[in-house]
């Protein structure tokens, strides 16, 4: 089992620990719905190091990156971040991403931690005909990474004591390299996966103890908590955000999943599965990934059947729960055509009894408005 | 972990404190905090008699679900109302207010034989 560099500083604050895609990972701290309601309302620190990081770099990075991805890498400029997906040539998904351009030839791949290990051999697989020297200019860094993801309104703010580039007016989804907590060469971005804004922050792993400290110090007087796994999957659950393994995976294609917006048809870009999702898109899919709320009283959980008012099935729970900020049950999962437009009334099976449940929009929660 | 003495333990994690012929059934302390927050209590079985280790209803937390149940045979008398509303209360006081039926009591010597506190604490430690 690995460890991340925080894993004794979990420990020593009494989180409750669980293996998690090959890590020893904090599960929560002070409870789910207390971790939760913070990150929405002023700030957490999430130890994320078990994400992988893979380096693609050289002059035939962008047009190898162009055929991987399904986003539109050309768009990209130094300094911005992308949210992506790599199709997997059977108009399945093999992992969901953030590509980050940091210079001309430099992009940083950041890979779900389950997925590492395949993303990168089919990516050395993929990267044959551009004749990219593995090790070299497509290198698996996953291991000399820490990395935190600082999340909430007030998480910028507080993380500006800690730096004197300015980082409070960084629009979302760019990244720059600076000296952060008397840590030279600390990749800073303006990501996360709550809807909750704030940032990530990739270090050199022997000094993520150290950075860890000094962002409890500066969040400190912002009421700062450490953040599991569990508050992890309720907030970006409670945006519509997609979990890979839960919501797509290596069987459903991007524009089955809602990802249309980040699968991009343009004429100078040819990639993997691109005549296949365009048909898809084009034509329309036998099933999408839609959202849902309960009417009645209950929670949806992962796998639970999705029926019809006459008791057909049309689909299944990819992933539910509770949301602490609506108090209600949450899910997502594919329906059946005919299901998924919004304000149909479906029903989940829940212990043998079918559970009202209304379609809706993403995200469930709006943390501008909703609260 | 608060483990009452003069309360009886079941290996799922239930305690009964029995009153007469009647009882109150709960989860313990150990159980609350492994579950974590808990946010629906589901008990549909009011008025049935169940036999021992039967289910007799199901609780919530955020990430799980988990059936509870019944450390002695006997009737389920009555449900805890607070729990309807405030479910979270089995996690602050899951031997006190936050206790989840009252049954009656078919056979006591089912629940002599149950483990006591020290039993089900050596248990847990195991």
């Amino acid at each position: 089992m690995k460890k991340t560099p925080f894993i004794d500083i979990h420990r020593n604050l009494g989180a409750k620990i669980i293996p998690f895609a090959g890590f020893q990972m904090p599960l929560e701290y002070s409870g789910i719905q207390d971790e939760h309601i913070t990150v929405r309302e002023k700030l957490g620190v999430f130890d994320v190091s078990h994400m992988g990081e893979i380096w693609v770099t050289g002059p035939k990075a962008m047009p190898f990156l162009q055929y991987v991805t399904s986003n539109d890498v050309s768009v990209l400029f130094d300094g911005k971040v992308q949210y992506s997906c790599l199709p997997n040539g059977r108009g399945g998904i093999v992992d969901d991403l953030l590509v980050y351009r940091l210079d001309e030839g430099k992009y940083l791949l950041v890979v779900n931690a389950y997925n590492t290990e395949k993303d990168f051999n089919w990516l050395c697989e993929q990267g044959k005909p551009f004749d990219l020297v593995v090790g070299e200019e497509l290198l698996n860094a996953s291991d000399r990474y820490g990395q935190l993801a600082v999340q909430g309104p007030l998480a910028l703010k507080a993380m500006q004591k800690l730096t004197n580039i300015s980082v409070v007016d960084m629009p979302y989804y760019m990244v720059k390299k600076i000296s952060f907590a008397g840590i030279d060469d600390v990749i800073f971005s303006t990501t996360g996966y709550t809807g909750a804004g704030g940032c990530e922050i990739y270090m050199p792993a022997e000094k993520g103890p150290e950075i860890w400290q000094a962002v409890m110090n500066a969040g400190k007087e912002y009421g700062i908590k450490p953040i599991g796994l569990g508050a992890r999957d309720t907030l970006r659950l409670e945006m519509g955000f997609c979990l890979y393994g839960n919501d797509i995976d290596d069987t459903t294609s991007p524009i089955e999943a809602g990802l249309d917006w980040i699968t991009k048809f343009t004429d100078d870009k040819d990639f993997i599965d691109k005549d296949f999702l365009l048909k898809q898109k084009e034509e329309g899919t036998d099933k999408r990934l839609k959202g849902f709320i309960m009417i009645d009283r209950g929670i949806p959980r992962q796998h639970y059947n999705l029926v019809d008012v006459e008791g057909n099935r049309i689909g299944e729970v990819t992933s539910g729960s509770v949301s602490p900020m609506l108090k209600k049950g949450i899910g997502m999962g594919y329906l059946k055509k005919g299901f998924w437009k919004t304000g149909t009334e479906i029903f989940v099976e829940v212990r043998n009894k079918l559970l009202k449940a209304v379609i809706v929009n993403f995200p469930f929660y709006h943390p501008e408005t909703d609260k | 972990m608060n483990i009452p003495d003069g309360l009886k333990y079941t290996k799922n994690h239930e305690w009964i404190r029995v009153e007469g012929d009647e009882a109150y059934v709960g989860i313990t302390d150990f159980a609350q905090s492994e579950l974590g927050d808990i946010v629906f209590v589901e008990i549909e079985t009011e008025g049935e008699t169940l036999d021992q280790g039967e289910a007799f209803g199901t609780i919530e937390a955020v990430k799980t679900v988990s059936d509870i149940f019944l450390p002695v045979s006997g009737k389920v008398l009555e449900i805890n109302a607070i729990l309807e509303e405030k479910p979270e209360i089995v996690n602050k006081d899951p031997y006190g207010e936050g206790w989840l039926i009252k049954i009656k009591v078919h056979d006591p010597a089912e629940v002599d034989a149950l483990m006591d506190a020290t039993a089900y604490q050596q248990m847990i430690n195991a």
